[in-house]
């Protein structure tokens, strides 16, 4: 009399996938937690430069962004390859920032208003020359929170 | 007796989360956003007439950035690594030489020992049209490390840890004791680059 039974083809039991989604579940939520909407598409290329003293943004709701920086390749031929302004999705000159800061200052609450942040994100390559334009437009508008992008060196 | 409900397949639901995860991962960024804040000053009102600020000469450092990015402090040609010292010694003046910024002392809420004596210096910057951008943020970049480091000083000494481990109330006496006082200059177009 045998304790075990032996012989016979023995299944290959299947492996529960049930689980799978619960991981994969769990890693939908991580990405939607860390990660941000991305607002605008990058028509020119920015670089920002290296800097061990920043601080990091707090609020990213009051923060307008406006882009300094050569057009990318595909508007190169359109646009030529001279640093230009980008505000939300278009190119656009120093005459223009002051309507994007208005309506920057209109989409928020009264009481943000005051705490509204620009964000000058100007290539690395960049003269001063259009950056102190910009500066100089946003005095004008009274918008003088500015933040200038940098990044972390690495180390 | 009751029919046994079938077992809902759940294998596509993986899928699914799948699908929705793709979706996340293309459209969103990590939120990493970091720079250097800072405060611009008003425009002056063109009707107001201009006052003539009566700044001792002793407490203003003029940092002078020309178009091929050569850096000048004070009255002398130095290069970014000899920056954060200058101004160090600019702002704390710890040998109360009467060419370095003079300092008042002045009574800060809630520091303990009442009043601090505050350095009067001012730091202006100026730029040229033709300053790359990399070199004003390297020397933006300077100042702050400057005061930075005097504040961590005197927190160390004041209350044994760096700036950033102390709490909001403790950072701002030491905000009100070593201020960030750079003044970003009106620009001035001086030799043009292009």
């Amino acid at each position: 009399m045998s304790r075990f039974k032996k012989g016979g083809k023995k299944e290959m039991p299947g492996i529960t996938s049930s689980s799978l989604s619960d991981i994969v579940f769990m890693l939908l939520f991580f990405f939607m937690v860390t990660t941000q909407m991305r607002e605008t598409e990058q028509k020119v290329k920015v670089t920002t430069p290296e800097a061990s003293e920043v601080v990091k943004l707090e609020r990213k709701d009051l923060n307008s962004y406006i882009n300094i920086g050569s057009p990318t390749l595909q508007y190169q031929g359109q646009y030529g390859t001279d640093a230009r302004i980008q505000l939300n999705d278009a190119f656009r000159t120093t005459d223009d920032i002051r309507d994007f800061i208005a309506a920057e200052r209109d989409a928020l609450s009264e009481a943000d208003r005051q705490l509204m942040t620009v964000s000058i994100r100007a290539d690395q390559d960049v003269r001063m020359g259009i950056v102190t334009d910009v500066k100089q437009e946003l005095r004008r508008c009274s918008a003088l929170k500015i933040m200038y992008s940098a990044r972390k060196p690495a180390k | 007796m009751a029919k046994k409900t079938p077992a809902i397949n759940s294998s596509s639901t993986a899928d699914i989360a799948f699908l929705l995860l793709c979706y996340f991962l293309m459209t969103t960024t990590m939120g990493s956003h970091f720079g250097l804040s800072r405060r611009l000053p008003p425009m002056p009102d063109p009707n107001q007439k201009v006052e003539d600020q009566k700044v001792n000469r002793r407490n203003i450092i003029v940092v002078k950035i020309n178009s091929a990015d050569r850096i000048l402090a004070g009255t002398d040609a130095i290069d970014v690594s000899q920056l954060k010292d200058k101004i160090k010694e600019f702002l704390s003046n710890p040998a109360n030489d009467p060419n370095l910024p003079e300092k008042e002392v002045k009574e800060i809420e809630g520091y303990s020992k009442g009043t601090y004596p505050v350095s009067k210096g001012v730091i202006s910057l100026q730029n040229d049209r033709g300053t790359s951008y990399q070199a004003y943020i390297a020397v933006q970049n300077e100042l702050v490390k400057a005061v930075n480091e005097l504040r961590d000083e005197f927190s160390m000494r004041e209350f044994g840890k760096v700036y950033s481990y102390l709490d909001e109330d403790q950072q701002k006496i030491v905000r009100d004791c070593i201020p960030q006082n750079i003044s970003e200059a009106e620009p001035k177009d001086v030799g043009k680059r292009r």
